[in-house]
């Protein structure tokens, strides 16, 4: 067990890490969010035996193997399939209807994580019967993450939660159908995936790549400052086709953003907004 | 005695202490003197509302669940919503967190409190109620060790005994007090 607690790390030595790591690894974490970037430094420390903030610096430093390792203990990869279920029922009934216009459908998840979210969606969109004419681009910084991603796996033991998930949603086929069981996990059958691409790109410095009808980015922003939020939404409303929509996690909002007149929040109690015109 | 002004008032729940949280609540009357943050454990990925069911019939305020980086107002009472962890940055603005659950907890109440130590120090009080789990005694130990008031709900009087045990486990300089004698406390807060 970790035991938590304990001030590790002060702001300067964090300000310090940030700097090595951007110099070094060329990953710039200089506008995430302080309070919980410090936890999970600290965190990274507990669970490698640094003891210092400076042994983590060495260790940066000195071993590139390490800084993989560290990449992935320091974003948060936690995800879950049909989390939420209320905002998968909206898609469901309100807004997959109106994607359904659009002869090629293109939707992006951006911090995709290990993929949960976006097999979701490719089971929303095959009970729609739009999944054969959707493009999903999922992405993500952390690269272990999109490399689990592409393999289609969910650990087994999660999917009595995500099968109830499934239900609340509105889902009324037998969601053993979707998946096959193998040890400990669930590999989530092709067919459902391979309207997928997974591909890295950064947040806090890649460009827009496509145009999108649909934009989920669901937990991400809360890892970030204000400014990189709204680098960040800028981003999505310049990604977006006339009369997009896009989609945060259920505590995100808008409204503390520069672009918040660009959009209506047209579902506000699951975080729906479209652009406008 | 010497008068101390306090800006949080942090409460840390799970099994058994909703009667507690809204017995405190109710005792408090509106305005607010403090900003509260109430920490419960709860089911995830169920239409939940907690937050309702926790305002009703309180006089002069509403208990509501932030947003991410929604600036954490005076006399004003917060509820951490379900499946995130809650963070405060230095400027008292909300940092929610998706990580792992603490303590099979998420939100946790250790992350919370933890939280709360380092951004008010001196100026928090935390109160740790009734519960069947750890979570929470790792926090008020960090309360009381920046200088703030960490207080235990008497065990003698919790429904479940394991949650506030441990926090008086933790660290003997937590005080113990029964439900009244907390809502008690609370009325002279700040008077
Ligand atoms: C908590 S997960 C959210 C997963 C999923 N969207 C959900 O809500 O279940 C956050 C993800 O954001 C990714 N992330 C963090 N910073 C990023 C950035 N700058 N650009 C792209 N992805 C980022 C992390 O690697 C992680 O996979």
């Amino acid at each position: 067990m970790i035991s938590e607690g304990k001030e590790q790390i002060t702001m300067e030595e964090l300000e310090e890490i940030v700097l090595l790591i951007r110099g070094q690894y060329g990953y710039d974490f200089g506008d995430y969010a302080r309070a919980s970037l410090q936890r999970r430094l600290v965190r990274c420390m507990q669970q490698s035996g640094c003891r210092t903030p400076y042994e983590l610096k060495y260790q940066l430093t000195n071993d590139k193997r390490f800084f993989a390792w560290f990449l992935e203990a320091l974003t948060v990869n936690v995800t879950e399939m049909f989390r939420d279920p209320a905002f998968y029922r909206e898609l469901r009934n309100n807004v997959l209807p109106k994607l359904a216009s659009y002869p090629i459908i293109k939707i992006w998840h951006a911090g995709c994580a290990t993929g949960e979210e976006v097999f979701s969606m490719a089971i929303l969109l095959h009970e729609a019967g739009l999944l054969e004419r959707t493009r999903l681009y999922a992405t993500d910084l952390n690269p272990a993450n999109l490399d689990r991603a592409r393999q289609g796996i969910v650990p087994l033991q999660q999917m009595k939660d995500y099968t109830f998930n499934y239900i609340q949603s509105g889902g009324g086929n037998d969601f053993s159908s979707y998946y096959t069981a193998r040890y400990e996990n669930a590999i989530i059958h092709k067919e459902y995936r391979k309207n997928i691409v997974f591909a890295m790109h950064n947040l806090a410095a890649d460009q827009v790549f496509n145009e999108f009808q649909l934009i989920c980015c669901r937990n991400v922003l809360i890892y970030f400052n204000r400014d990189l939020q709204n680098r960040a939404v800028t981003l999505f409303r310049d990604s977006l086709a006339p009369l997009g929509y896009l989609a945060l996690g259920m505590k995100e909002s808008l409204l503390f953003t520069d672009v918040r007149d660009h959009f209506e929040a047209v579902h506000p109690a699951v975080r729906i907004y479209r652009s406008k015109m | 005695m010497k008068k101390r002004s306090f800006e949080v008032v942090a409460i840390g729940g799970s099994a058994g202490s909703m009667p507690v949280v809204r017995e405190l609540l109710e005792s408090m009357p509106g305005p607010l003197r403090f900003t509260v943050i109430i920490i419960l454990h709860r089911l995830k990925n169920v239409h939940s509302e907690m937050a309702r069911l926790l305002s009703v019939g309180l006089k002069g305020f509403r208990v509501r669940e932030p947003d991410d980086k929604e600036p954490l107002k005076e006399r004003s009472a917060y509820l951490v919503p379900q499946n995130y962890h809650l963070l405060i940055e230095a400027d008292k603005t909300v940092c929610l967190d998706y990580s792992e659950p603490v303590h099979h907890s998420r939100p946790s109440i250790d992350v919370t409190f933890e939280s709360v130590a380092r951004v008010y120090a001196g100026r928090a009080v935390a109160i740790l109620l009734s519960g069947a789990s750890r979570d929470g005694a790792d926090g008020l130990f960090a309360v009381i060790a920046n200088g703030g008031v960490g207080i235990v709900q008497d065990p003698a009087t919790a429904e479940y005994q394991t949650m506030p045990q441990a926090a008086i486990t933790r660290t003997d300089r937590a005080l113990v007090m029964k439900p009244g004698e907390i809502a008690a406390y609370l009325q002279t807060l700040n008077g």
